[in-house]
């Protein structure tokens, strides 16, 4: 192609995407296949010290997980990306690379509620701990940094309460602190926010929600930025930065430079962890992500009719959604997602915990489940599902109180949607 | 020119004009970034003379060593610098002085002499810096995908076999 940049539209259909090298098939073939043959000795001790690119195991890397892996990776801007068996396993690599016992991780208190489960309690027993910090005080993220911290992670649109984080100020407290900003972008997406763009290192995601887009497969992916020196202090980040005995004395800073990270999370986290994405996985999603830009905003445009909708209904307390006129996050939705703020979003029913449960349970059109992202309209009532582990004060701050409903809204016909709310908050 | 960023078509003319190919400060420990580049690029063919004082005389992946550019008994048609900045631009003034004069001074990732690139360019010199040619070759192939790296190619030409008939090898495809 010409030395003209591509749009995002024409990566999202190409990048990563070559006619395959053996056969000329235009779509991406599905290599389900767990290992691959090696030329002969050399290559393979080449491959097995890092000395040459290749396929060796499935558990490690696989060509049409390759595909998916560069096409985000360019859709983010990064440098380069690792795809795994789901958005889950994705913070857990990360976070394998970056701490060791005895560490701490600085996390906003707005995550989708299994994240802060996982931070909580499955992280603290590697020795990995979570300073809480707050969206609405960024002065609070720069008070819980302390030299054991060796991230900071936040959501760009944060679940379920679709609030929009001042990505901008938050970089900029991690850059002083030298240490890298993680970003999940899972209710964003790249169409609607890139994170690099803003300032993150490390952009993670759930591939399993729009860039799947169908709800038909698990995926999860991390994002090098290519934009942090893991070198700088001596010391701070020793997997990136120190000889790996695992790997005869290589050092991945060193040797992959702008890649280093995404390196390290294969080599040592997923090579060692082992949550790989199947092949069929990755085909799917690379499947929807063809048509990301298309559906996502067929989401925001029916997300913004919804909620302008519910906002008029007397049933209907509050509505958070930041592509509200007057909503409080409206501002940093028009800075950080200006062409929509996403799919999901929360709102308040008058009748509280019951009448929550009741819509649920009356929905004919929406699917009463946890997930969000899929091209059909999803509805859950957080705090008796996806958050009821969390303690009442741990809920209000999520955005999760007893009167919460959740919706992920779909690319159907929006007065349908609306139709079957109508009918279910009766 | 701008040292900043390159044109893949640029990067991708300089792959496949150069046959032999100088590696200043090639190591022979297999955990070092230069034994990496070394053996890949002999790996697609390209005939490289590793240079390195201390060995000279030994080899590097059977490679004879040489101790400096000038012992190099064939025309170098590129010569790879894996020195710091700072002794960097030594390096570009004797390959200057070399007869034919190499087409091209590649100055590995974290390495940059932009006084030495402008002497190198007077004498009709392409230059690269701050940049892996492995890694460039990686993207061009389309192998630098297969470690999830992002390579910037968008293309609806089928990816290309290396000449060696390697499963496992792509190629630079002629455009």
């Amino acid at each position: 192609m010409s030395d003209q940049q591509p749009g995002f539209d024409t990566l999202a259909i190409h990048a990563g995407a070559k006619p395959d090298p053996a056969t000329g098939a235009r779509a991406t073939p599905i290599y389900q296949t767990t290992s691959f043959v090696f030329d002969d000795a050399q290559h393979a001790a080449d491959l097995f010290a890092l000395r040459a690119f290749g396929n060796i195991y499935t558990r490690i890397m696989n060509p049409t997980q390759a595909v998916l892996e560069e096409k985000v990776a360019a859709l983010e801007g990064g440098t380069a990306a690792l795809a795994t068996a789901s958005g889950h396993s994705a913070q857990l690599i990360i976070c394998h690379s970056l701490m060791m016992p005895g560490d701490e991780i600085v996390c906003a208190r707005q995550l989708y509620g299994g994240s802060i489960n996982a931070f909580n309690h499955s992280f603290k027993s590697f020795g990995w701990n979570v300073v809480w910090a707050d969206i609405d005080d960024i002065s609070s993220f720069e008070k819980a940094i302390t030299p054991k911290t060796k991230a900071i992670f936040i959501e760009s649109i944060a679940n379920p309460g679709g609030r929009v984080t001042d990505m901008d100020a938050i970089a900029a407290v991690a850059k002083k602190a030298h240490v890298p900003l993680i970003v999940d972008n899972t209710l964003a997406s790249p169409y609607l926010c890139r994170p690099i763009e803003h300032g993150a290192n490390i952009v993670v995601e759930s591939l399993t929600k729009f860039l799947g887009g169908h709800g038909n497969s698990m995926g999860g992916i991390i994002v090098d930025g290519g934009n942090f020196d893991w070198g700088k202090n001596k010391g701070q980040f020793p997997m990136l930065s120190e000889p790996n005995a695992s790997y005869n004395g290589v050092t991945m800073y060193e040797t992959f430079g702008n890649i280093a990270f995404a390196i390290t999370c294969r080599v040592l986290g997923l090579r060692d962890l082992g949550p790989a994405i199947s092949p069929f996985n990755a085909f799917q999603i690379l499947t929807g992500m063809e048509t990301l830009s298309l559906r996502m905003q067929r989401h925001c445009d029916n997300a913004l009719k919804v909620a302008e909708w519910l906002s008029k209904d007397p049933r209907v307390s509050w509505v958070s959604y930041a592509a509200l006129p007057g909503d409080k996050d409206h501002d940093n939705q028009k800075k950080y997602a200006p062409k929509g703020a996403g799919a999901v979003f929360t709102f308040g029913l008058k009748g509280g915990y019951n009448a929550g449960v009741g819509t649920v349970s009356k929905v004919e059109l929406l699917s009463h489940l946890a997930n969000v992202g899929d091209t059909r309209s999803l509805i859950i009532h957080p705090a008796s599902t996806t958050h009821s582990q969390l303690t009442p004060e741990q809920l209000e701050k999520a955005g999760a109180g007893p009167d919460v409903v959740r919706l992920s809204v779909g690319i159907e016909d929006v007065a349908d949607i609306i139709a079957d709310l109508d009918q279910a908050m009766s | 020119m701008n040292h900043d960023t390159y044109d893949a078509a640029y990067i991708r003319k300089i792959l496949e004009d150069v046959r032999t190919i100088a590696i200043v400060g090639a190591s022979s420990n297999e955990a070092r970034p230069s034994f990496f580049v070394t053996k890949y690029l002999i790996d697609k063919g390209y005939k490289v003379f590793p240079l390195n004082p201390g060995m000279a005389g030994r080899e590097i992946c059977g490679r004879k060593v040489y101790a400096s550019l000038s012992d190099v008994p064939e025309a170098i048609d590129m010569v790879d610098i894996f020195r710091n900045s700072a002794v960097a631009a030594s390096f570009v003034d004797q390959a200057l002085t070399l007869q034919p004069v190499p087409k091209v001074i590649w100055m590995q990732l974290t390495v940059r002499h932009d006084e030495a690139a402008e002497r190198a360019e007077a004498a009709g010199v392409r230059v690269v810096m701050n940049r892996c040619p492995k890694i460039e070759y990686g993207k061009l192939s389309g192998e630098w995908g297969w470690v999830g790296g992002n390579s910037g190619v968008i293309s609806s030409k089928k990816q290309s076999l290396h000449g060696s008939g390697k499963m496992q090898s792509l190629g630079i495809v002629k455009q």
